[in-house]
């Protein structure tokens, strides 16, 4: 499907690929301008690429905070110690691009470089921010609207929000990348929620880096960045935390299939499954996460049974017994550290749908698919969702199980 | 005031008094008020936003997440004035221990008295003209570092000082371990604010003004968050620890007892061979967790009275490469996953799941078999109950060379010897929210003794010489004839 339309992914990764052949060409042709200053943040971000913390892929939403925030100073450099600099878009995104590659040489010798989107988005936000700011600027028109004063600072500023929100626009355009199943309303709504996180940050560093630069030269470089650059290795604690809670989850979710209570692979279906049912369902990254570590876990509870259940298949049991296993999974869940929207996903398995959030309906509802189908051999899943339509009065809500079948219709 | 020491409460009144002393100089001296209450009132107003959240978690205070507005300060005023800006944040930010009023108070002296002093220093190295006092202001890099970096230093052994002495009057610390501590953990965050906090000084003062000043905050508040990231790995890793033992205490109850205390001996062995912390620390995992596998074998196995089938025997044997399958993706655990896979190895090769010999068998599985057996001996099970602690160290050496690693269980006499054994330690987790502790079950020795005829079922059935020794689990038996293939496959 995307080999014949053009997706919004390519194109963005087009424009990012031409704007910077272009830049090179340029810059090569004419030479670089104040190359002191040119050099020192191309270091600059080169290092902050060095220190990256992930490919940028999965839950991590800006690996090289410093590099990012280094490449947007410069966009925004002004002034260099008092004196004008000279500077023009081109030459900030051949900088920005030189630097970039280098600093991810080692990453790529080790096969963890950084993705062809991730690059394409550095160039095309930071283009962006030199478009709004360098030919204003070179043309003395900034000095003439907002003065060097304070406003100069909130104008600063206001160019940052500008590409901020650019920025998501991008991001939002290259995770949808070729799967038109996906929503976009969610993914923007996503990626702009993350920019009070992480992204707010590096704004506001690219600010201040800018505006020092311009009080105090190319000293404001290492005396601000130290302290950045410790916090990015800081990032990898963060990232090891974030690991741990994953390979725990896996190594739970894993026990009941170890201890024969349910089937091989029944927690990794169900939870792939859910995922898909929360998405088409519309839901924001942060509660898929918190569905899919809900949906691996939903059996922890079965290990009190002193005899495993036929094929793991809880939903025939009684409904107090469906309860308890619930409450003595959700305690297991508790102690995981996970965030307590999980454990009280598990713990509310067993309940009628309208008592439910409805990321513990999507649990519900798949798990008792993924059991029902496996149950009844090849004419399985039709059976088991006609099962499911059946007892949308009670157990299941009927548009959870109306997307479930949405997502299993879906050609894989 | 009530709960708190009287020296504690005399030091606490002191600093108060200091900090008067420090600040009131400045109402009779010529002060910029402006920069006074605009950086007064920004460090209050930050104390407040602590509360509001990143990512999931807030950050954490004691790293002082805004002492840049601090340290700017202090670049900025004068030593009285600098003094002042920390009072109103710190008498009103929230407090997460009791008693509130006597820690805001204490908070506020010492701050204050930090920022006196660093501001003092600053001034007498004659840092103020560094920082651009001309019309066109041009600060004067890298000389404006030095008197910087002093104040900086100067602020961070002031609060370390001040910290360790209340710590060590009101917590009974004590004092060269209080003050190498705080110092220790505050120096890297605080050189790192020294340069932000200089960065906001030389922003304030530039044509910008405080509003290019405001924008450092942000980046540094993130920067405190990422330091608290080491604490929170630490507690990631206990709450792994946690889940796996409470899912196997949800399975079957005698557990969780019996791992903590092997969890213990374990690391009470690795003391005494002078391991690193690390490793100490891995090690004691490895105890908690070496029956994770249990989760693996049917609970009508695990609960069985009486003697065990050679067939169900065989099943149970299976519990260190479930135990392994289940935590082998677990990264941090280390060495702790091949000692849970090889903790029933035996030195002479008699043991599960492979019949490793000597030193094939890791060192972390020697040290977990030990504290096992140990554990197993001195504690009261469905079908035995407690030997006394001599007779257990007793049957460890008769069976040392042979089943157990003669090192591993010097040590353990060592250890003994110096520290006390308690069989019925406590769990980590002070409550368990669904079933009552089952203490009846692990009685202290003293009270019991028993000797011979508390023999283990494997003595009972026993067909090999080797069986006699004494072995942690109900079906330990050396049948070393059957050896299981893989534990995916067997279901």
């Amino acid at each position: 499907m995307s080999r014949r339309t053009p997706t919004a992914a390519t194109l963005v990764c087009a424009a990012a690929g031409s704007l910077t052949a272009w830049a090179l060409a340029w810059t090569l042709w004419h030479g670089i301008d104040q190359r002191g200053t040119a050099l020192a943040f191309g270091l600059l971000i080169a290092v902050g690429e060095l220190a990256r913390w992930g490919s940028g892929g999965g839950g991590e939403r800006e690996p090289a905070p410093l590099g990012a925030a280094g490449a947007l100073a410069y966009a925004l450099l002004g002034q260099h110690a008092g004196a004008p600099t000279t500077h023009g878009v081109l030459q900030v995104i051949a900088v920005v691009v030189a630097a970039t590659l280098a600093g991810s040489v080692p990453h790529l010798a080790r096969g963890r470089g950084p993705g062809l989107d991730h690059i394409a988005r550095r160039v095309l936000t930071v283009g962006f921010a030199a478009v709004c700011f360098q030919p204003l600027y070179n043309a003395g028109k900034v000095g003439e609207l907002v003065g060097y004063g304070p406003y100069y600072a909130l104008w600063i500023v206001g160019v940052l929000v500008l590409t901020a929100l650019c920025d998501a626009v991008l991001a939002a355009a290259l995770a949808r990348g070729g799967r038109r199943s996906l929503r976009y309303g969610p993914l923007l709504r996503d990626e702009l929620r993350a920019l009070l996180g992480v992204a707010s940050a590096v704004c506001a560093t690219g600010a201040v880096i800018a505006l020092a630069v311009a009080v105090v030269g190319l000293w404001a470089l290492p005396v601000f960045c130290l302290p950045l650059l410790l916090t990015q290795f800081a990032f990898r604690r963060y990232a090891a935390v974030r690991t741990t809670y994953r390979q725990t989850i896996t190594s739970l979710a894993r026990a009941t299939e170890v201890a024969g209570y349910t089937p091989p692979g029944h927690a990794r279906r169900v939870a792939a499954l859910s995922r898909a049912v929360g998405r088409e369902l519309g839901l924001t990254e942060s509660d898929l996460m918190i569905l899919e570590y809900a949906a691996l876990m939903h059996d922890i509870g079965q290990l009190s049974l002193l005899d495993p259940v036929p094929a793991g298949a809880t939903a025939a049991l009684p409904t107090a017994e469906q309860r308890r296993i619930a409450l003595l999974g959700g305690a297991v869940v508790r102690q995981t550290g996970v965030p307590a929207h999980v454990a009280v996903i598990v713990e509310r398995q067993a309940d009628p749908y309208r008592e439910q959030p409805l990321t513990a309906r999507i649990v519900r509802a798949v798990n008792a698919y993924d059991e029902m189908a496996r149950a009844q051999g090849p004419g399985g899943p039709l059976a088991a969702l006609e099962r499911l339509r059946l007892a949308t009065g009670h157990d299941y809500q009927p548009e959870v199980v109306e997307s479930l079948a949405r997502v299993l219709a879906r050609p894989a | 005031m009530r709960s708190v020491p009287p020296r504690a409460r005399l030091l606490i009144v002191c600093a108060a008094f200091g900090a008067v002393g420090c600040v009131l100089p400045t109402f009779s001296q010529p002060t910029p008020w402006t920069a006074v209450v605009l950086l007064a009132t920004l460090y209050a107003g930050c104390e407040q936003a602590v509360r509001c959240r990143f990512a999931g978690e807030s950050a954490p205070q004691r790293l002082g997440a805004f002492f840049p507005v601090l340290l700017a300060g202090v670049f900025l005023l004068p030593p009285g004035a600098a003094g002042l800006i920390a009072l109103p944040g710190a008498l009103l930010a929230p407090v997460e221990r009791r008693p509130a009023g006597p820690r805001r108070l204490w908070r506020a002296a010492q701050l204050s008295m930090a920022c006196w002093a660093g501001a003092t220093v600053y001034r007498a190295l004659g840092g103020c003209t560094l920082l651009g006092a001309g019309a066109p202001a041009q600060p004067h890099f890298p000389h404006a570092l030095l008197p910087a970096g002093a104040a900086a230093l100067t602020f961070c052994l002031t609060l370390a000082a001040l910290d360790g002495g209340i710590l060590a009057t009101a917590e009974r610390v004590p004092l060269r371990t209080a003050w190498r501590d705080q110092l220790l953990r505050s120096l890297v965050p605080i050189a790192a604010h020294g340069l932000a906090g200089l960065m906001m000084a030389v922003l304030w003062r530039s044509p910008y003004g405080p509003v290019a000043a405001l924008l450092v905050l942000l980046p540094m508040y993130i920067s405190c968050w990422g330091f608290a990231q080491y604490h929170r790995e630490r507690a990631a890793h206990q709450a792994t620890i946690r889940a796996l033992v409470q899912a196997v205490d949800i399975k079957d109850e005698y557990t969780r007892g019996h791992s903590e205390r092997v969890g213990r001996a374990a690391e009470l062995i690795a003391r005494e061979l002078g391991m690193p912390d690390e490793r100490v620390e891995v090690l004691r995992f490895a105890g908690i967790l070496h029956d994770v596998g249990k989760l693996g074998v049917p609970t009508r196995l695990l609960r069985k009275d009486g003697r065990l089938t050679p067939e169900e025997r065989r099943v149970i044997e299976l519990h260190p490469e479930y135990g392994h399958e289940m935590v082998r993706g677990i990264g941090f655990l280390g060495e702790a996953r091949s000692a849970i896979l090889h903790h029933h190895e035996r030195l002479d090769g008699s043991g599960y799941p492979y019949g490793l010999v000597g030193r094939q068998i890791p060192e972390f599985a020697r040290v977990v078999a030990v504290a096992d057996a140990f554990d197993a001996m001195t504690s009261t099970r469905c079908y035995q109950r407690a030997r006394p602690v001599e007779d257990a160290v007793a049957e460890l050496k008769r069976c040392a060379g042979q089943q157990f690693d003669p090192r591993m269980v010097r040590a353990l006499v060592r250890a003994l010897d110096r520290h006390s054994w308690y069989p019925a330690v406590t769990a980590d987790q002070p409550h368990r929210p669904h079933r009552p502790q089952d203490s009846g079950r692990n009685v202290p020795p003293s009270q019991r003794p028993s000797p011979r005829e508390s023999a283990t079922t494997d003595s009972a059935t026993a067909d090999s010489a080797t069986s006699e020794c004494p072995t942690s689990d109900n079906a330990a038996a050396s049948d070393s004839a059957v050896r299981p293939s893989r534990p995916g496959a067997v279901r």
